[in-house]
Protein backbone atom coordinates (compact mmCIF):
# COMPACT_ATOMS: atom_id res chain seq x y z
CA UNK A 1 0.00 0.00 0.00
CA UNK A 2 1.42 3.36 -1.01
CA UNK A 3 0.89 5.89 1.77
CA UNK A 4 1.33 9.63 2.01
CA UNK A 5 4.89 9.24 3.29
CA UNK A 6 5.99 7.65 0.01
CA UNK A 7 4.78 10.67 -1.90
CA UNK A 8 6.61 13.00 0.48
CA UNK A 9 9.82 11.00 0.07
CA UNK A 10 9.60 11.11 -3.73
CA UNK A 11 8.83 14.82 -3.81
CA UNK A 12 11.63 15.56 -1.33
CA UNK A 13 14.11 13.64 -3.50
CA UNK A 14 12.98 15.57 -6.57
CA UNK A 15 13.23 18.84 -4.68
CA UNK A 16 16.77 18.11 -3.52
CA UNK A 17 17.73 17.05 -7.05
CA UNK A 18 16.40 20.35 -8.36
CA UNK A 19 18.32 22.40 -5.81
CA UNK A 20 21.51 20.43 -6.49
CA UNK A 21 20.93 20.91 -10.21
CA UNK A 22 21.05 24.67 -9.70
CA UNK A 23 24.15 24.69 -7.53
CA UNK A 24 26.28 21.89 -8.95
CA UNK A 25 25.73 22.66 -12.60
CA UNK A 26 28.59 24.76 -14.04
CA UNK A 27 27.80 24.33 -17.72
CA UNK A 28 24.55 25.62 -19.02
CA UNK A 29 21.81 27.98 -17.89
CA UNK A 30 19.15 25.91 -19.66
CA UNK A 31 19.88 23.10 -17.20
CA UNK A 32 19.13 25.56 -14.38
CA UNK A 33 15.74 26.31 -15.93
CA UNK A 34 15.05 22.58 -16.02
CA UNK A 35 16.09 22.26 -12.38
CA UNK A 36 13.65 25.03 -11.44
CA UNK A 37 10.86 23.17 -13.22
CA UNK A 38 11.83 20.05 -11.29
CA UNK A 39 11.48 21.92 -8.00
CA UNK A 40 8.04 23.24 -8.93
CA UNK A 41 6.88 19.79 -10.04
CA UNK A 42 8.05 18.23 -6.78
CA UNK A 43 5.92 20.82 -4.99
CA UNK A 44 2.98 19.83 -7.18
CA UNK A 45 3.36 16.18 -6.24
CA UNK A 46 3.20 17.26 -2.62
CA UNK A 47 0.11 19.37 -3.14
CA UNK A 48 -1.83 16.73 -5.05
CA UNK A 49 -0.84 13.97 -2.65
CA UNK A 50 -1.83 16.02 0.39
CA UNK A 51 -5.03 17.06 -1.34
CA UNK A 52 -6.03 13.42 -1.84
CA UNK A 53 -4.88 12.49 1.63
CA UNK A 54 -6.82 15.31 3.33
CA UNK A 55 -9.84 14.99 1.04
CA UNK A 56 -9.59 18.72 0.40
CA UNK A 57 -9.67 20.45 -2.99
CA UNK A 58 -7.49 23.45 -2.14
CA UNK A 59 -4.31 21.49 -2.77
CA UNK A 60 -5.35 20.67 -6.34
CA UNK A 61 -6.31 24.28 -6.99
CA UNK A 62 -2.91 25.29 -5.72
CA UNK A 63 -1.24 22.75 -8.00
CA UNK A 64 -3.03 24.15 -11.06
CA UNK A 65 -1.94 27.62 -10.04
CA UNK A 66 1.67 26.52 -9.64
CA UNK A 67 1.59 24.96 -13.11
CA UNK A 68 0.33 28.20 -14.63
CA UNK A 69 2.86 30.38 -12.85
CA UNK A 70 5.64 27.92 -13.75
CA UNK A 71 4.79 28.41 -17.41
CA UNK A 72 4.99 32.19 -17.03
CA UNK A 73 8.24 31.90 -15.13
CA UNK A 74 9.80 29.69 -17.82
CA UNK A 75 8.73 32.17 -20.50
CA UNK A 76 10.34 35.09 -18.69
CA UNK A 77 13.45 33.05 -17.88
CA UNK A 78 13.96 32.12 -21.50
CA UNK A 79 13.37 35.71 -22.61
CA UNK A 80 16.05 36.95 -20.22
CA UNK A 81 18.33 34.17 -21.42
CA UNK A 82 17.89 35.32 -25.03
CA UNK A 83 18.84 38.89 -24.07
CA UNK A 84 21.84 37.56 -22.22
CA UNK A 85 22.94 35.37 -25.13
CA UNK A 86 22.63 38.26 -27.59
CA UNK A 87 24.92 40.50 -25.59
CA UNK A 88 27.45 37.88 -24.47
CA UNK A 89 27.34 35.12 -27.07
CA UNK A 90 27.41 32.38 -24.44
CA UNK A 91 25.10 30.84 -21.86
CA UNK A 92 27.75 29.06 -19.79
CA UNK A 93 27.22 29.55 -16.06
CA UNK A 94 30.90 30.20 -15.35
CA UNK A 95 30.96 33.12 -17.77
CA UNK A 96 28.38 35.10 -15.80
CA UNK A 97 31.10 36.99 -13.95
CA UNK A 98 30.93 40.62 -15.10
CA UNK A 99 30.37 41.62 -11.49
CA UNK A 100 32.41 40.38 -8.54
CA UNK A 101 33.08 41.37 -4.98
CA UNK B 1 -23.24 41.08 -0.58
CA UNK B 2 -19.97 39.49 0.41
CA UNK B 3 -18.68 39.96 -3.12
CA UNK B 4 -19.59 43.65 -3.15
CA UNK B 5 -17.78 44.37 0.09
CA UNK B 6 -14.81 42.29 -1.05
CA UNK B 7 -14.58 44.22 -4.29
CA UNK B 8 -14.71 47.45 -2.32
CA UNK B 9 -11.80 46.31 -0.17
CA UNK B 10 -9.60 45.50 -3.14
CA UNK B 11 -10.37 48.80 -4.92
CA UNK B 12 -6.69 49.90 -5.03
CA UNK B 13 -5.66 46.59 -6.59
CA UNK B 14 -8.47 46.74 -9.13
CA UNK B 15 -7.41 50.26 -10.04
CA UNK B 16 -3.78 49.19 -10.47
CA UNK B 17 -4.58 46.13 -12.57
CA UNK B 18 -7.09 47.84 -14.87
CA UNK B 19 -4.82 50.85 -15.32
CA UNK B 20 -1.82 48.58 -15.93
CA UNK B 21 -3.65 46.61 -18.63
CA UNK B 22 -4.96 49.78 -20.24
CA UNK B 23 -1.51 51.39 -20.28
CA UNK B 24 -0.08 48.18 -21.71
CA UNK B 25 -2.50 48.51 -24.62
CA UNK B 26 -1.52 52.15 -25.07
CA UNK B 27 2.14 51.12 -25.00
CA UNK B 28 1.51 48.46 -27.65
CA UNK B 29 -0.36 50.89 -29.84
CA UNK B 30 1.59 54.10 -29.54
CA UNK B 31 5.05 52.59 -29.01
CA UNK B 32 7.95 54.24 -27.24
CA UNK B 33 6.86 57.73 -28.28
CA UNK B 34 4.20 57.55 -25.59
CA UNK B 35 6.60 56.49 -22.84
CA UNK B 36 6.61 59.85 -21.05
CA UNK B 37 2.82 60.14 -21.21
CA UNK B 38 2.49 56.59 -19.86
CA UNK B 39 4.93 57.39 -17.06
CA UNK B 40 2.86 60.38 -16.04
CA UNK B 41 -0.34 58.35 -16.22
CA UNK B 42 1.22 55.60 -14.09
CA UNK B 43 2.26 58.20 -11.50
CA UNK B 44 -1.30 59.53 -11.42
CA UNK B 45 -2.66 55.99 -10.97
CA UNK B 46 -0.25 55.36 -8.10
CA UNK B 47 -1.32 58.66 -6.53
CA UNK B 48 -4.98 57.69 -6.84
CA UNK B 49 -4.29 54.28 -5.28
CA UNK B 50 -2.40 56.08 -2.49
CA UNK B 51 -5.48 58.15 -1.66
CA UNK B 52 -7.75 55.09 -1.87
CA UNK B 53 -5.63 53.35 0.77
CA UNK B 54 -4.97 56.33 3.04
CA UNK B 55 -8.36 56.32 4.88
CA UNK B 56 -7.93 52.72 6.09
CA UNK B 57 -4.54 53.63 7.57
CA UNK B 58 -5.80 56.76 9.30
CA UNK B 59 -8.84 54.95 10.69
CA UNK B 60 -6.69 52.03 11.86
CA UNK B 61 -8.91 49.54 10.01
CA UNK B 62 -8.89 46.17 11.74
CA UNK B 63 -11.16 43.24 12.44
CA UNK B 64 -13.60 41.25 10.38
CA UNK B 65 -14.79 44.06 8.10
CA UNK B 66 -11.33 44.18 6.52
CA UNK B 67 -11.47 40.54 5.42
CA UNK B 68 -12.22 39.97 1.74
CA UNK B 69 -13.03 36.82 -0.29
CA UNK B 70 -13.61 34.53 2.65
CA UNK B 71 -10.25 35.07 4.32
CA UNK B 72 -8.01 35.19 1.25
CA UNK B 73 -7.18 38.84 1.58
CA UNK B 74 -7.17 41.45 4.33
CA UNK B 75 -7.18 45.19 3.73
CA UNK B 76 -6.33 46.25 7.28
CA UNK B 77 -4.28 49.18 8.54
CA UNK B 78 -1.08 47.13 8.51
CA UNK B 79 -1.45 46.32 4.82
CA UNK B 80 -2.50 49.92 4.15
CA UNK B 81 0.57 51.30 5.89
CA UNK B 82 2.85 49.12 3.79
CA UNK B 83 0.91 49.97 0.62
CA UNK B 84 1.37 53.70 1.17
CA UNK B 85 5.14 53.18 1.33
CA UNK B 86 5.10 50.90 -1.73
CA UNK B 87 3.09 53.33 -3.86
CA UNK B 88 5.29 56.26 -2.86
CA UNK B 89 8.50 54.32 -3.58
CA UNK B 90 7.16 53.08 -6.94
CA UNK B 91 6.22 56.65 -7.86
CA UNK B 92 9.76 57.79 -7.05
CA UNK B 93 11.17 55.03 -9.27
CA UNK B 94 8.98 56.26 -12.15
CA UNK B 95 9.99 59.89 -11.73
CA UNK B 96 13.74 59.29 -11.99
CA UNK B 97 13.60 56.76 -14.84
CA UNK B 98 13.21 58.88 -18.04
CA UNK B 99 16.36 60.93 -17.49
CA UNK B 100 18.42 57.78 -16.97
CA UNK B 101 17.08 55.66 -19.81
CA UNK B 102 16.92 58.44 -22.40
CA UNK B 103 20.72 58.58 -22.46
CA UNK B 104 20.82 54.98 -23.73
CA UNK B 105 17.80 55.54 -25.99
CA UNK B 106 16.23 52.79 -23.91
CA UNK B 107 13.24 54.57 -22.35
CA UNK B 108 10.59 52.14 -23.39
CA UNK B 109 6.88 52.40 -22.80
CA UNK B 110 6.86 49.07 -20.97
CA UNK B 111 8.86 50.38 -18.01
CA UNK B 112 5.99 52.19 -16.22
CA UNK B 113 3.66 49.30 -17.03
CA UNK B 114 6.04 46.78 -15.47
CA UNK B 115 6.43 48.99 -12.41
CA UNK B 116 2.63 49.15 -12.10
CA UNK B 117 2.27 45.35 -12.32
CA UNK B 118 5.09 44.86 -9.85
CA UNK B 119 3.36 47.28 -7.50
CA UNK B 120 0.11 45.38 -7.90
CA UNK B 121 1.90 42.18 -6.91
CA UNK B 122 3.37 43.86 -3.84
CA UNK B 123 -0.03 45.23 -2.94
CA UNK B 124 -1.45 41.71 -3.01
CA UNK B 125 1.52 40.39 -1.01
CA UNK B 126 1.05 42.72 1.93
CA UNK B 127 -2.68 41.95 2.11
CA UNK B 128 -2.33 38.20 1.67
CA UNK B 129 -3.80 36.05 4.43
CA UNK B 130 -3.70 32.78 2.53
CA UNK B 131 -0.80 30.86 1.01
CA UNK B 132 -2.50 31.07 -2.39
CA UNK B 133 -2.78 34.84 -2.34
CA UNK B 134 0.74 35.06 -0.97
CA UNK B 135 2.11 33.04 -3.87
CA UNK B 136 0.22 34.98 -6.53
CA UNK B 137 1.37 38.33 -5.16
CA UNK B 138 4.95 37.20 -4.72
CA UNK B 139 5.19 35.82 -8.25
CA UNK B 140 3.55 38.84 -9.81
CA UNK B 141 6.08 41.08 -8.09
CA UNK B 142 9.03 38.82 -8.90
CA UNK B 143 8.21 38.28 -12.58
CA UNK B 144 7.95 42.03 -13.15
CA UNK B 145 11.18 42.54 -11.20
CA UNK B 146 13.17 39.99 -13.25
CA UNK B 147 12.28 41.81 -16.44
CA UNK B 148 13.06 45.21 -14.92
CA UNK B 149 16.52 44.05 -13.82
CA UNK B 150 17.37 43.09 -17.41
CA UNK B 151 15.74 46.21 -18.81
CA UNK B 152 18.84 48.05 -20.04
CA UNK B 153 19.54 45.77 -22.98
CA UNK B 154 22.68 47.47 -24.35
CA UNK B 155 24.41 46.93 -20.99
CA UNK B 156 25.88 43.46 -20.47
CA UNK B 157 25.77 43.86 -16.71
CA UNK B 158 22.02 44.45 -16.82
CA UNK B 159 21.37 41.18 -18.66
CA UNK B 160 23.60 39.35 -16.21
CA UNK B 161 21.79 40.94 -13.27
CA UNK B 162 18.46 39.86 -14.74
CA UNK B 163 19.69 36.31 -15.20
CA UNK B 164 21.10 36.02 -11.70
CA UNK B 165 18.02 37.56 -10.16
CA UNK B 166 15.78 35.22 -12.11
CA UNK B 167 17.64 32.03 -11.19
CA UNK B 168 17.97 32.82 -7.50
CA UNK B 169 14.50 34.35 -7.26
CA UNK B 170 12.92 31.29 -8.87
CA UNK B 171 14.86 29.06 -6.47
CA UNK B 172 13.54 31.15 -3.56
CA UNK B 173 9.98 30.82 -4.85
CA UNK B 174 10.50 27.07 -5.13
CA UNK B 175 11.77 26.79 -1.57
CA UNK B 176 8.87 28.89 -0.32
CA UNK B 177 6.38 26.77 -2.25
CA UNK B 178 7.82 23.55 -0.90
CA UNK B 179 7.38 24.94 2.60
CA UNK B 180 3.84 26.00 1.71
CA UNK B 181 3.00 22.50 0.51
CA UNK B 182 4.32 20.99 3.74
CA UNK B 183 2.32 23.48 5.81
CA UNK B 184 -0.79 22.66 3.80
CA UNK B 185 -0.26 18.95 4.32
CA UNK B 186 0.41 19.09 8.02
CA UNK B 187 -2.13 21.72 9.03
CA UNK B 188 -4.79 20.86 6.43
CA UNK B 189 -5.40 24.48 5.40
CA UNK B 190 -3.81 27.33 3.49
CA UNK B 191 -5.48 30.17 5.40
CA UNK B 192 -3.28 31.90 7.96
CA UNK B 193 -6.07 32.16 10.53
CA UNK B 194 -6.99 28.48 10.39
CA UNK B 195 -3.34 27.50 10.22
CA UNK B 196 -2.74 29.37 13.43
CA UNK B 197 -5.51 27.39 15.12
CA UNK B 198 -4.33 24.09 13.62
CA UNK B 199 -0.80 24.69 14.84
CA UNK B 200 -1.74 25.25 18.48
CA UNK B 201 -0.20 22.66 20.77
CA UNK B 202 2.99 20.72 20.20
CA UNK B 203 4.53 21.33 16.81
CA UNK B 204 5.05 18.44 14.36
CA UNK B 205 8.30 17.94 12.44
CA UNK B 206 6.56 18.51 9.11
CA UNK B 207 5.12 21.83 10.24
CA UNK B 208 8.51 22.87 11.57
CA UNK B 209 10.10 22.07 8.20
CA UNK B 210 7.34 24.04 6.51
CA UNK B 211 7.95 27.07 8.73
CA UNK B 212 11.71 26.98 8.08
CA UNK B 213 11.29 26.57 4.30
CA UNK B 214 8.76 29.39 4.06
CA UNK B 215 10.96 31.69 6.14
CA UNK B 216 14.00 30.78 4.03
CA UNK B 217 12.11 31.64 0.84
CA UNK B 218 11.02 34.96 2.31
CA UNK B 219 14.55 35.68 3.56
CA UNK B 220 15.68 35.43 -0.07
CA UNK B 221 13.16 38.08 -1.06
CA UNK B 222 14.17 40.49 1.69
CA UNK B 223 17.87 39.66 1.04
CA UNK B 224 18.58 38.63 4.62
CA UNK B 225 21.80 36.70 5.30
CA UNK B 226 22.39 33.76 4.54
CA UNK B 227 20.27 34.29 1.41
CA UNK B 228 21.73 37.64 0.40
CA UNK B 229 24.30 36.64 -2.23
CA UNK B 230 22.25 37.87 -5.17
CA UNK B 231 21.80 41.38 -3.77
CA UNK B 232 25.16 43.09 -4.57
CA UNK B 233 25.29 41.72 -8.12
CA UNK B 234 21.70 42.57 -8.94
CA UNK B 235 21.90 46.02 -7.39
CA UNK B 236 25.10 46.79 -9.29
CA UNK B 237 23.98 45.39 -12.63
CA UNK B 238 20.39 46.62 -12.76
CA UNK B 239 19.81 50.13 -14.15
CA UNK B 240 20.00 52.61 -11.25
CA UNK B 241 16.29 53.63 -11.22
CA UNK B 242 15.42 49.93 -11.07
CA UNK B 243 17.92 49.42 -8.27
CA UNK B 244 16.25 52.23 -6.40
CA UNK B 245 12.92 50.48 -6.94
CA UNK B 246 14.33 47.12 -5.73
CA UNK B 247 15.84 48.66 -2.63
CA UNK B 248 12.56 50.23 -1.57
CA UNK B 249 9.16 48.90 -2.70
CA UNK B 250 9.69 45.10 -2.98
CA UNK B 251 11.64 45.15 0.24
CA UNK B 252 8.76 46.81 2.11
CA UNK B 253 6.34 44.30 0.62
CA UNK B 254 8.46 41.26 1.44
CA UNK B 255 9.13 42.43 4.99
CA UNK B 256 5.46 43.18 5.62
CA UNK B 257 4.60 39.76 4.22
CA UNK B 258 7.19 38.08 6.42
CA UNK B 259 5.78 39.88 9.44
CA UNK B 260 2.26 38.80 8.64
CA UNK B 261 3.23 35.19 8.04
CA UNK B 262 5.38 35.01 11.16
CA UNK B 263 3.05 36.84 13.55
CA UNK B 264 -0.27 35.70 12.13
CA UNK B 265 0.10 32.19 10.68
CA UNK B 266 2.96 31.05 12.94
CA UNK B 267 1.92 33.32 15.81
CA UNK B 268 1.41 30.51 18.31
CA UNK B 269 4.93 29.22 17.76
CA UNK B 270 6.96 32.39 18.10
CA UNK B 271 9.70 30.41 19.84
CA UNK B 272 10.09 28.16 16.81
CA UNK B 273 10.72 30.93 14.26
CA UNK B 274 12.26 33.48 16.59
CA UNK B 275 15.65 31.70 16.59
CA UNK B 276 15.69 31.76 12.80
CA UNK B 277 14.80 35.46 12.68
CA UNK B 278 17.35 36.38 15.36
CA UNK B 279 20.08 34.53 13.50
CA UNK B 280 19.13 36.17 10.19
CA UNK B 281 19.01 39.61 11.86
CA UNK B 282 22.44 39.35 13.48
CA UNK B 283 24.06 37.76 10.43
CA UNK B 284 22.57 40.43 8.13
CA UNK B 285 23.80 43.27 10.31
CA UNK B 286 27.33 41.85 10.56
CA UNK B 287 27.69 40.69 6.94
CA UNK B 288 26.15 43.92 5.66
CA UNK B 289 28.59 46.00 7.70
CA UNK B 290 31.72 43.96 6.94
CA UNK B 291 30.90 43.30 3.27
CA UNK B 292 30.48 46.98 2.49
CA UNK B 293 33.93 47.97 3.73
CA UNK B 294 35.91 46.80 0.69
CA UNK B 295 33.46 48.02 -1.96
CA UNK B 296 34.54 50.51 -4.62
CA UNK B 297 31.21 50.76 -6.43
CA UNK B 298 28.65 52.96 -4.73
CA UNK B 299 25.68 50.84 -5.86
CA UNK B 300 27.31 47.72 -4.41
CA UNK B 301 27.98 49.63 -1.22
CA UNK B 302 24.33 50.62 -0.98
CA UNK B 303 23.37 46.98 -1.59
CA UNK B 304 25.35 45.91 1.46
CA UNK B 305 23.84 48.83 3.32
CA UNK B 306 20.37 47.52 2.52
CA UNK B 307 21.33 44.04 3.78
CA UNK B 308 22.53 45.72 6.96
CA UNK B 309 19.26 47.63 7.34
CA UNK B 310 17.15 44.51 6.83
CA UNK B 311 18.97 43.08 9.85
CA UNK B 312 17.81 45.99 12.01
CA UNK B 313 14.25 45.61 10.73
CA UNK B 314 14.29 41.90 11.58
CA UNK B 315 15.24 42.78 15.17
CA UNK B 316 11.83 44.45 15.41
CA UNK B 317 10.21 41.28 14.06
CA UNK B 318 12.16 39.06 16.47
CA UNK B 319 10.49 40.88 19.37
CA UNK B 320 7.16 39.34 18.18
CA UNK B 321 5.19 42.03 20.02
CA UNK B 322 2.95 44.87 18.80
CA UNK B 323 5.72 47.30 19.83
CA UNK B 324 8.20 45.34 17.72
CA UNK B 325 5.91 45.38 14.67
CA UNK B 326 5.28 49.09 15.10
CA UNK B 327 9.04 49.78 15.45
CA UNK B 328 9.61 47.74 12.30
CA UNK B 329 7.14 49.89 10.35
CA UNK B 330 8.69 53.13 11.62
CA UNK B 331 12.12 51.86 10.61
CA UNK B 332 10.77 50.89 7.18
CA UNK B 333 9.42 54.39 6.55
CA UNK B 334 12.78 55.91 7.44
CA UNK B 335 14.65 53.27 5.45
CA UNK B 336 12.56 53.92 2.33
CA UNK B 337 13.16 57.68 2.57
CA UNK B 338 16.90 57.16 3.09
CA UNK B 339 17.17 54.70 0.21
CA UNK B 340 15.26 56.90 -2.20
CA UNK B 341 17.44 59.83 -1.19
CA UNK B 342 20.73 58.00 -1.59
CA UNK B 343 19.83 56.42 -4.92
CA UNK B 344 18.54 59.71 -6.30
CA UNK B 345 21.86 61.27 -5.27
CA UNK B 346 23.69 58.42 -7.05
CA UNK B 347 21.54 59.01 -10.14
CA UNK B 348 22.58 62.65 -10.10
CA UNK B 349 26.26 61.71 -10.30
CA UNK B 350 27.01 62.04 -14.00
CA UNK B 351 30.21 62.83 -15.83
CA UNK B 352 30.75 65.25 -18.72
CA UNK B 353 29.07 62.98 -21.28
CA UNK B 354 26.15 62.35 -18.97
CA UNK B 355 27.29 58.79 -18.25
CA UNK B 356 26.54 57.60 -14.71
CA UNK B 357 29.41 57.76 -12.22
CA UNK B 358 29.44 54.72 -9.95
CA UNK B 359 33.02 54.45 -8.69
CA UNK B 360 33.52 55.67 -5.18
CA UNK B 361 36.92 57.14 -6.10
CA UNK B 362 35.26 59.44 -8.65
CA UNK B 363 33.36 61.13 -5.83
CA UNK B 364 36.60 62.56 -4.41
CA UNK B 365 36.33 66.23 -3.59
CA UNK B 366 32.65 66.40 -4.54
CA UNK B 367 32.11 68.94 -1.76
CA UNK B 368 34.16 71.55 -3.69
CA UNK B 369 32.60 70.98 -7.12
CA UNK B 370 29.01 70.17 -6.14
CA UNK B 371 28.52 71.37 -2.55
CA UNK B 372 24.73 70.96 -2.43
CA UNK B 373 24.75 67.41 -3.81
CA UNK B 374 27.65 66.42 -1.57
CA UNK B 375 25.86 67.85 1.45
CA UNK B 376 22.66 65.88 0.72
CA UNK B 377 24.57 62.65 0.10
CA UNK B 378 26.56 63.18 3.29
CA UNK B 379 23.33 63.72 5.24
CA UNK B 380 21.99 60.42 3.82
CA UNK B 381 25.17 58.58 4.79
CA UNK B 382 25.16 59.96 8.35
CA UNK B 383 21.48 59.11 8.62
CA UNK B 384 22.04 55.54 7.37
CA UNK B 385 24.81 55.22 9.94
CA UNK B 386 22.34 56.30 12.64
CA UNK B 387 24.20 59.34 13.89
CA UNK B 388 21.87 61.00 16.45
CA UNK B 389 20.77 64.42 15.19
CA UNK B 390 19.55 62.83 11.97
CA UNK B 391 16.30 60.92 11.62
CA UNK B 392 17.96 57.59 10.82
CA UNK B 393 18.84 57.37 14.49
CA UNK B 394 15.16 57.31 15.49
CA UNK B 395 14.49 54.14 13.49
CA UNK B 396 17.32 52.28 15.18
CA UNK B 397 16.26 53.66 18.55
CA UNK B 398 12.66 52.37 18.36
CA UNK B 399 13.78 48.98 17.07
CA UNK B 400 16.29 48.49 19.88
CA UNK B 401 13.76 49.75 22.41
CA UNK B 402 11.24 47.14 21.26
CA UNK B 403 13.91 44.43 21.45
CA UNK B 404 14.86 45.40 24.99
CA UNK B 405 11.20 45.47 26.06
CA UNK B 406 10.82 41.94 24.68
CA UNK B 407 13.77 40.78 26.84
CA UNK B 408 16.13 40.48 23.88
CA UNK B 409 18.83 42.60 25.53
CA UNK B 410 21.73 40.60 24.11
CA UNK B 411 20.35 40.93 20.57
CA UNK B 412 19.99 44.68 20.98
CA UNK B 413 23.52 45.00 22.40
CA UNK B 414 25.12 43.08 19.53
CA UNK B 415 23.04 45.07 17.05
CA UNK B 416 24.26 48.37 18.51
CA UNK B 417 27.88 47.17 18.45
CA UNK B 418 27.56 46.09 14.81
CA UNK B 419 25.97 49.39 13.80
CA UNK B 420 29.18 51.07 15.00
CA UNK B 421 31.15 48.88 12.54
CA UNK B 422 28.63 49.85 9.88
CA UNK B 423 29.21 53.53 10.53
CA UNK B 424 32.77 53.08 9.22
CA UNK B 425 31.92 52.72 5.55
CA UNK B 426 29.19 55.34 5.54
CA UNK B 427 31.65 57.82 6.98
CA UNK B 428 34.25 56.67 4.46
CA UNK B 429 31.97 57.97 1.70
CA UNK B 430 31.73 61.31 3.48
CA UNK B 431 35.52 61.38 3.91
CA UNK B 432 36.07 60.75 0.19
CA UNK B 433 33.68 63.54 -0.74
CA UNK B 434 34.94 66.11 1.74
CA UNK B 435 38.63 65.48 2.39
CA UNK B 436 40.09 63.82 -0.72
CA UNK B 437 41.81 65.62 -3.59
CA UNK B 438 39.13 66.76 -6.05
CA UNK B 439 39.05 64.70 -9.27
CA UNK B 440 36.26 66.76 -10.78
CA UNK B 441 34.57 63.91 -12.63
CA UNK B 442 31.00 64.68 -11.69
CA UNK B 443 29.23 67.27 -13.81
CA UNK B 444 25.72 67.44 -12.51
CA UNK B 445 22.99 68.29 -14.99
CA UNK B 446 19.97 67.01 -13.15
CA UNK B 447 16.45 68.23 -13.66
CA UNK B 448 14.16 69.63 -11.00
CA UNK B 449 12.47 66.26 -10.32
CA UNK B 450 15.71 64.76 -9.02
CA UNK B 451 16.42 67.81 -6.92
CA UNK B 452 12.88 67.81 -5.53
CA UNK B 453 13.11 64.14 -4.49
CA UNK B 454 16.57 64.66 -3.03
CA UNK B 455 15.55 67.76 -1.08
CA UNK B 456 12.39 66.12 0.27
CA UNK B 457 14.27 63.08 1.49
CA UNK B 458 17.10 65.17 2.93
CA UNK B 459 14.56 67.32 4.78
CA UNK B 460 12.92 64.16 6.15
CA UNK B 461 16.26 62.84 7.34
CA UNK B 462 17.32 66.16 8.86
CA UNK B 463 16.40 66.87 12.51
CA UNK B 464 13.16 68.31 11.08
CA UNK B 465 12.07 64.71 10.63
CA UNK B 466 11.58 64.41 14.37
CA UNK B 467 8.46 66.54 14.00
CA UNK B 468 6.94 63.47 12.36
CA UNK B 469 7.66 61.05 15.18
CA UNK B 470 4.28 61.69 16.85
CA UNK B 471 1.93 61.00 13.91
CA UNK B 472 4.24 58.32 12.55
CA UNK B 473 4.22 56.30 15.75
CA UNK B 474 0.44 56.70 16.16
CA UNK B 475 -0.16 55.34 12.65
CA UNK B 476 2.43 52.57 13.06
CA UNK B 477 0.92 51.54 16.41
CA UNK B 478 -2.55 51.31 14.87
CA UNK B 479 -1.18 49.32 11.93
CA UNK B 480 0.65 46.93 14.26
CA UNK B 481 -2.46 46.57 16.41
CA UNK B 482 -4.50 45.52 13.38
CA UNK B 483 -1.96 42.75 12.78
CA UNK B 484 -2.52 41.44 16.30
CA UNK B 485 -6.31 41.69 16.38
CA UNK B 486 -6.62 37.92 16.51
CA UNK B 487 -4.72 37.60 19.75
Amino acid sequence: MIGIEHYIVVSSILFVLGVLGIFLNRKNVIVILMAIELILLSVNINFVAFSAFLNDLVGQVFAMLVLTVAAGEAAIGLAILVIYYRSRGTIAVDDANRMKG
Amino acid sequence: MELTSSLGLIAPEILLSVAGLFLLLVAAWAGDRASSAISIAACVVLGAAFFLVAPSVCAGAAGLETVAFGGQFRADAFAGFAKLMIYAAAGAALVVAPAFFTRYAAMRAEYPVLVLFGTLGMSIMVSATDLLTLYIGLEMQSLAAYVLAAFLRPDQRSAEAGLKYFVLGALASGILLFGASLLYGFTGTTQFELMRVAMAGPISTGTLFGIVFVLAGLAFKISAVPFHMWTPDVYEGAPTPVTQFFATAPKVAAIALTARVALDAFGTHADAWRQVVIFAALASIVVGALGAIGQTNIKRLLAYSSINNVGFILIGLAAATPQGASAMLVYLVIYVAMSVGSFVAVLMLRDEDGAPVERLADLAGLSRTKPALAFCLAAMMFSLAGIPPLFGFWGKFVVFQAAVQADLVALAAIGIAASVIGAFYYIKVVKVMYFDEAVNVVRDRSDWAHWALLIISTALMSPLGYLLTGPLSVLADRAAASLFFLV
